[in-house]
């Protein structure tokens, strides 16, 4: 097998070393009767060339969303990523190294850690952020579950403009750990009145802006009366090439800032893997989930960077961590780091202007479609429209002439059958102006 | 015009001590300083050029930036040397032998990153119609299929996104049985010797840790689990092979009286790459394990990620599994089942426990590992893992010390600091002085049940040429500390980009972002 070794001579001669007979004998601790008898019931093992012609054969039954006029996001964007993105993931050295345990031999992937979390700092508008989450959807739970350690409360008061497979998430981890979610129902419109559900018993009130549904949300409000009571704002985006754009929800009293950061370096990669981003002030910085990365000197006095505050973890803290995450993000951070010292303050705001004008440019397409309406007021990139009719047999129906148009809302929401006329679109850079016409062509064709 | 005939010296002239003054530029030749990307890049300088947006109205509805982003940008030849360099500064499994025990850092074949890459896997999005996707949800399947057969579990979830996930997953699954079985049962057994993570998961489900304290010989007397038995106890948590590096001689006997009791197994399984071929967890009683495709199934570490830890389950925990998972009818087609009222009828899944369907690009990767392998390559793997490991313990046990004896051990052998005593050094100098030969250290101090402990997994990737190298390089160091060289191993490493870092300070003072350093002039004026 290419990827062994061992000869069968060098495995005599260990053997030999070790002193006994066959390898077999060192499995002797498994009872005889519970050993596999022979070979499992797979394939034999197969050349590289058989390999890639298996997974080429899959691959192949896939539309890549390159391959058409693409507007499908919710929670994951089809953005381009500088070919130098991937070829320095790539690099053995950020891609063969583990965890940085030992720093004196790590300093590359903690120096790329320590800049990441900076840059997530800023782009959020937080004093600190930890070296990655595994996505948007999970940090956002981790992030509940710090507010009630920080609040010694146990209910969560989620908006109904949050992804609804984050509520999902979050509900099933609070609930899990005993505590509670007050779930606000899906929230299309951007109209929902999450002042009212904020009590003295809430820990925090988590908000998606832009929201699921693409409306841009005012934190400042939401942040006073959740501080009035006692609670945290947990203050969440999908999309963080919004922030080249947006005020920072850092600027807007959020307490805690969570977030997916797929879209600079990542791969849509059918949903994983991708890169949760976390932030918040400095105050909370001991009740943080997961790995922060420090500055410090090392004996020459030369600046060096460390692994920190690990007290909080589960190696050392066990059952009284802050949260059993270990492996984190580390490449698809290191992806996004890069992509972001790439484009620059500057080019970021660009990239988002070119998103925004993008989508602004395919609401007047779609507005202008008889029967087809746009929900929002405000939106980034994303927007909801109702059609006249089921959205989801529609996005079925325009994918058959080539063009992939959004997502059902009722795809995410299933058990809100009133919601079965709303399409969540998107559209990046990656779009052209040929893209939105032909998918207003084929919407107008097909709502004929 | 008139050709230069001199030529130039081709053989070294003098041998001159190391210049003990610093260069002018900070750089060791190849070893080369660089400042972070707040000292050298410039908020307006932009490697990626961006088509212009024009002139189309704003709709932010007063959302809008009131300052702009403080953010440093690079050009794309900047961008290469800033993180070409900084990459020469990291360890890396394909520079030498990686020993980190329980964390099977093996090599990564390049071919797996292809085929991540291949646009339909790598370029499509978890929420296209699902008829755009049908090779992607076959991709997973395959993937799962796999993993069944290597475990002999009935049904696996495949959307964990680490190890650590995969243990929520798993002890999710199993809290949700406790409760459709009208109990409440608040008490989880960990054994001492098992990773942080198994503590810590149960913690934040609400469960109760009670330790179970290993026997003399490093494993779990199931006696000593049987004492803690009770209509309180959910589920235990062990790992198999465990960090010991030891396979659990009594594992039936455990998985037996758990189940007597009413309770779960739930197995670590990131110790699987010693037994893959060899037993099936399955077969041992086992409700639950997490599967850390990173380490046995050869996903790269990344630095510390992307990991992916599906779960696989028994019969009886397999109707909790959390959405989304591939229901398969009896004619063999695949449904892709993505919320729980579309699951309703055969499961009651206990929820979602993360955005979309989980870690495709590592399924990928994975799988073109397997498909690689196969059952023979596979069972291969795992000898040669226990082998190399066995090999390592041979050539080292008269000169460092086995906690529990000379017993054959799995794909890991754990030393303790017994060898150091008296000589000053410790399990930190040691493996300290290990990165000045060219190595990584071994995991240190962990397991948390022998003192100083030394863990090495070599895994199967090495031969025996190198691992020659390693033992040589061991017993040398061995030496060196019982010639009384301490203060050698209290300054090591030497050789490496840094000295010792001070993570004392680190600690004590958190830096966690970089900040401008103050303007001189202002400083001067205080």
């Amino acid at each position: 097998m290419r990827y062994h070794p061992l000869t069968a001579d060098d495995r005599a001669a260990m053997l030999a070393a070790i002193g006994t007979g066959s390898v077999d004998d060192l499995f002797a601790a498994i009872p005889a009767d519970k050993r596999v008898d022979g070979l499992l019931n797979l394939p034999r093992g197969a050349t590289e060339l058989s390999v890639e012609r298996t997974l080429g054969r899959m691959a192949a039954k896939n539309v890549p969303a390159g391959s058409v006029p693409f507007f499908v996001g919710a929670g994951a964007y089809k953005h381009h990523v500088p070919a130098t993105v991937d070829h320095l993931i790539q690099r053995s050295e950020f891609l063969t190294a583990y965890t940085p345990y030992q720093p004196e031999v790590s300093q590359g992937t903690l120096q790329v850690l320590f800049e990441f979390q900076t840059q997530v700092a800023r782009l959020t508008g937080m004093e600190v952020a930890n070296a990655s989450m595994y996505d948007g959807s999970t940090g956002t739970a981790e992030a509940v579950l710090m507010a009630h350690r920080l609040t010694r409360r146990s209910k969560a008061v989620v908006s109904g403009g949050l992804h609804p497979h984050y509520r999902g998430v979050v509900r099933t981890v609070t609930t899990m750990s005993g505590g509670t979610v007050s779930d606000l129902p899906p929230d299309p419109e951007g109209t929902e009145d999450i002042l009212a559900a904020i009590d003295d018993t809430t820990s925090c009130v988590v908000v998606q802006s832009p929201s699921f549904y693409g409306h841009l949300v005012d934190l400042r409000p939401i942040a006073e009366k959740a501080h009035a009571h006692g609670a945290l704002l947990v203050a969440v985006f999908t999309e963080v090439v919004a922030l080249g754009l947006i005020e920072p929800p850092g600027a807007q009293g959020a307490d805690i800032v969570v977030g997916e950061g797929q879209s600079l370096g990542n791969a849509l990669s059918f949903g994983g893997p991708y890169v949760g981003l976390f932030a918040t002030r400095e105050k909370f910085v001991r009740q943080m989930p997961g790995r922060l990365c420090g500055e410090t000197v090392d004996a020459d006095g030369q600046r060096g960077f460390v692994l920190t505050l690990s007290t909080r973890e589960q190696h050392i803290r066990r059952d009284k961590a802050t949260s059993n995450i270990c492996t984190n993000a580390g490449l698809c951070a290191t992806a996004f780091s890069i992509h972001m010292s790439m484009l620059g303050g500057a080019g970021l705001e660009k990239l988002a202007r070119l998103n925004h004008a993008n989508a602004v440019k395919l609401a007047g397409l779609l507005t202008a479609i008889p029967g087809v309406e746009v929900l929002n007021d405000s939106f980034f990139n994303e927007f909801t429209i109702r059609v006249p009719g089921d959205a989801a047999a529609i996005v079925e129906q325009l994918a058959g002439r080539g063009i992939l148009a959004g997502v059902p809302a009722t795809r995410l929401e299933p058990r809100h059958p009133e919601l079965s006329d709303l399409l969540v679109v998107a559209s990046t850079e990656v779009n052209t102006d040929e893209d939105r016409a032909a998918f207003a062509a084929a919407l107008a064709e097909v709502l004929g | 015009m008139t050709m230069n005939t001199q030529g130039r010296p081709t053989a070294p002239t003098a041998s001159a001590p190391l210049p003990a003054s610093p260069t002018f530029t900070g750089n060791r030749g190849l070893d080369i300083a660089e400042p972070l990307i707040f000292e050298v890049g410039r908020r307006e300088v932009s490697g990626v050029d961006i088509e212009d947006a024009g002139e189309t109205p704003f709709r932010l509805g007063g959302h809008a930036r009131k300052t702009p982003l403080d953010l440093p940008g690079l050009t794309e030849p900047e961008t290469m040397r800033h993180y070409v360099r900084l990459s020469t500064q990291n360890y890396a499994i394909d520079l030498g032998l990686y020993p980190l025990g329980s964390c099977t850092m093996k090599h990564n074949p390049r071919l797996n990153e292809k085929m991540a890459r291949l646009p339909g896997f790598a370029d499509v999005h978890p929420l296209q119609p699902l008829g755009t996707v049908s090779g992607a949800i076959e991709l997973v399947a395959e993937c799962g299929r796999w993993l069944l057969e290597m475990t002999g579990m009935a049904s696996v979830a495949m959307s964990p996104k680490a190890g650590a996930h995969g243990e929520m997953c798993g002890m999710a699954a199993i809290k949700a049985a406790i409760k459709a079985r009208g109990e409440d049962r608040t008490i989880v057994l960990v054994p001492e010797s098992a990773h942080g993570t198994n503590p810590a998961t149960a913690a934040q489900l609400g469960f109760k840790v009670v330790s179970i304290p290993a026997r003399a010989d490093g494993t779990v007397d199931p006696e000593a689990v049987k004492a803690k038995l009770s209509p309180q106890v959910a589920a235990i948590m062990l790992t198999n092979p465990n960090t010991c590096g030891l396979f659990e001689r009594d594992i039936v006997a455990i998985a037996e009286a758990v189940h007597a009791a009413g309770a779960y197994f739930y197995a670590d399984g990131a110790n699987f790459n010693a037994i893959v071929g060899k037993t099936r967890p399955g077969d041992l009683g086992v409700d639950a394990m997490h599967i850390n495709l990173h380490k046995t199934f050869s996903t790269p570490h990344g630095g510390g990620g992307p990991g992916a830890g599906p779960v696989v389950l028994s019969d009886k925990l397999a109707p909790f599994a959390p959405v989304p998972f591939v229901r398969f009818a009896d004619d063999g087609s695949a449904e892709f089942v993505e919320t729980r009222k579309q699951a309703a009828g055969s499961a009651t899944p206990f929820g979602r426990i993360t955005a979309f369907h989980g870690q495709m690009g590592m399924f990928v990767r994975a799988l073109s590992y397997m498909l690689a392998h196969g059952a023979d390559g596979l069972r291969q793997a795992s000898e040669d893992a226990v082998l190399n490991a066995n090999y390592v313990k041979a050539q080292l046990m008269d000169v460092m010390t086995l906690p529990f004896g000379d017993v054959p051990v799995m794909h890991e052998v754990l030393f303790d600091d017994r060898f150091l005593e008296g000589t000053g050094v410790t399990t930190l100098d040691f493996a300290k002085a290990m990165i000045d030969e060219g190595f990584h250290p071994m995991t240190m101090y962990f397991p948390l049940v022998v003192h100083g402990a030394l863990l090495i997994e070599p895994t199967e990737s090495e031969s025996k040429a190198g691992l020659d190298q390693f033992v040589g390089a061991l017993r040398h160091l061995v030496e060196r500390a019982k010639a009384g060289e301490v203060e050698a191993f209290k300054a090591a490493p030497v050789f490496a980009p840094r000295r010792r870092l001070d993570e004392t300070a680190a600690a004590r003072n958190p830096r966690l972002a970089w900040r401008a350093p103050e303007p001189e002039g202002r400083v001067a004026a205080e």
